[in-house]
């Protein structure tokens, strides 16, 4: 049923997922936290900033993504300058576009999650005697659990699908950049359908079990705010 | 305890709030709702910042120009209106937060004293959402005691319950202080419950503190508002004395003579509180000999303040305590009643505070 390479790109694609996961939960956490208990004014900014990858389509991300990351561009330079291969069409490009691509995602679900936990409960920790990280710590992050569990999955799966951003900064290079989407895309122009079925309807299933998942365990989630 | 403290406060009003106080008991902050009382509260715990404040707690500068002590570093503890418990843990995790986060030589209070102390032994395995009302403050109150709190903060804590929670949880508030000795802040506009449970009284008016005192005075001055409500009151300490079995009679002995009070007998030697409601004391000139009303005492008019058209409110001195009455313009014309003359105020009702 699988051929070798969509082996490959299955396992690139989680691998990927994975580590865009990660990495956007440790930048958006603090993100979403700042974005939910700031009293600044001008924070809308940064919201719309975030929630700007769902607008625009992938492939303009992907564009200046390239034009950054590239042999040629001003982060390309720097890469080289210290001896490094630019990022471009790299594994490591990928992560970095997807990064950017899932953002609100895993941004939004957090903010939310920390908006509605309220300030009571972090009142009640610091009568308590807990500083404010110590708060955040074991007062914040229990209670907006729910809000994690959408954001890993939501994040997670969102990423398994991306195309425009791969196809502009990737490419496709079999164990390097090919994805399942782009490996799907191949399969395609290559009249080979019974390939592109095995894999589409596999992405199908995974990404319906993932958000199966989220609804069963959180009644009350809501995809996006915007 | 030993609290000075002034903010000046900008919401949407401006309020100024002076404070020069020493309490070892429990102190309400009264006034009506939204007169500034939680927002003083919070202020002295350090939960909103106001620019211009200063505050000293038992010599301990908490905030001023340059100082702001987080509210995480002021020795006080906090019981919300509504109870605030974190969801996320057990009855016993929410005991023991605060608890854990004290150093071990600074807890004066074992953790298994406040669970007994509270009866919350057969709660501490529950979820917090499973409690009642009133069991989650009584949660919220073991909470805030786990820290040994220097000073004791409470917002409201019965306003959300219902009058038979209430009575449920009255009782635990009142030991805090007797066992305990903690100082305690209570917010509240129930004077209900404040003439049961206050040693003193800040009372805010107009945004501002009016006056500050021990509770009996403050009730009873006619210079505050206090003494001008419908239910102008006067409270009495007392403690429960012999009972006479044959009528059902507590003999409650105070400063200003003995009470006769019919009902369940109350257990010797208890202290209890007195309330006297100004409108069920009224004045004779002689002492009544064929009258059903028990408790007459010989009483001094030390005041007269006219309500209205038809109604006095009378400042009664008994032994250098004061009580209020409050009669009819007619009967002060008839009695000719002026300062320094010689009455009888014969007491009708007597609630017992327990």
């Amino acid at each position: 049923m699988f051929t070798a390479a969509d082996l490959t790109a299955l396992g690139l694609t989680l691998q990927l997922a994975l580590f865009t996961t990660v990495i956007l939960l440790l930048i958006g956490t603090p993100l979403a936290w700042w974005l939910a208990r700031s009293r600044w004014n001008y924070k809308f900014i940064f919201e719309a900033l975030v929630a700007l990858p769902l607008v625009l389509p992938p492939t303009v991300l992907g564009f200046y993504l390239l034009l950054m990351l590239g042999a040629n561009g001003p982060l390309g330079q720097l890469m080289a300058a210290f001896g490094a291969e630019p990022l471009a069409f790299s594994f490591s490009g990928l992560v970095i576009g997807s990064v950017f691509y899932s953002l609100p995602f895993v941004v939004q679900p957090l903010q939310d999650a920390f908006t509605n936990i309220g300030r009571q409960p972090l009142e009640a920790a610091a009568t308590l005697r807990a500083s404010p990280l110590d708060r955040f710590f074991t007062v914040a992050l229990p209670l907006a659990r729910p809000g994690f569990l959408t954001a890993i999955v939501l994040g997670f799966a969102h990423t398994l699908g991306e195309f425009g951003v791969v196809l502009m900064i990737g490419g496709n290079i079999p164990g390097e950049t090919q994805v399942l989407s782009i490996a799907i895309y191949e399969h395609v122009e290559s009249l080979e359908y019974a390939n592109a079925h095995v894999l589409s309807a596999g992405l199908i299933l995974l990404s319906f079990l993932l958000l199966l998942t989220i609804y069963a365990l959180n009644g009350r989630f809501r995809v996006l705010r915007l | 305890m030993k609290l000075r403290a002034s903010f000046t406060i900008n919401y949407a009003r401006s309020m100024q709030f002076d404070l020069d106080m020493e309490s070892p008991g429990i102190t309400a902050v009264f006034g009506k709702s939204g007169c500034g009382k939680t927002t003083l509260l919070r202020a002295i715990a350090g939960l909103d910042r106001h620019s211009v404040a200063r505050l000293e707690v038992n010599q301990q500068v908490w905030q001023d120009d340059k100082v702001f002590l987080p509210t995480h570093q002021r020795p006080l503890a906090f019981v919300f209106q509504g109870a605030n418990l974190f969801s996320h843990l057990s009855v016993q995790g929410n005991i023991e937060y605060g608890w854990s986060r004290i150093p071990a030589n600074k807890r004066k209070l074992a953790l298994q004293e406040i669970i007994a102390l509270l009866d919350l032994q057969t709660l501490l395995q529950r979820k917090t959402v499973k409690l009642s009302g009133g069991e989650k403050q009584r949660v919220a109150l073991a909470r805030a005691l786990a820290v040994s709190p220097e000073l004791l903060l409470m917002d409201e804590p019965l306003a959300a319950l219902d009058q038979e929670r209430k009575e449920e949880l009255l009782p635990y508030i009142e030991n805090l202080n007797k066992e305990l000795q903690i100082p305690v802040l209570y917010v509240s506009h129930s004077s209900d419950e404040v003439s049961r449970l206050a040693d003193q009284l800040i009372f805010i008016e107009d945004d501002c503190i009016k006056a500050t005192g021990p509770i009996e005075e403050m009730l009873t001055r006619t210079d505050l508002s206090l003494a001008h409500r419908r239910s102008a009151e006067s409270l009495i300490h007392a403690e429960a004395g012999e009972y006479d079995q044959q009528f059902h009679l507590n003999h409650l002995h105070s400063a200003i003579g003995d009470f006769l009070v019919p009902g369940k007998q109350i257990q010797t030697g208890k202290k209890i509180r007195l309330r006297l409601a100004a409108q069920d004391i009224s004045l004779t000139l002689e002492v009544q000999k064929d009258t059903s009303i028990l408790n007459i005492f010989p009483a001094t008019v030390a005041e007269l303040f006219a309500e209205d058209d038809a109604q006095f409110i009378v400042r009664l001195e008994i032994r250098n305590i004061f009580v209020l009455a409050r009669i009819t313009a007619r009967s002060v014309s008839s009695l000719q009643l002026e300062a320094g003359k010689k009455v009888y105020a014969q007491i009708k009702g007597i609630a017992v505070l327990a």
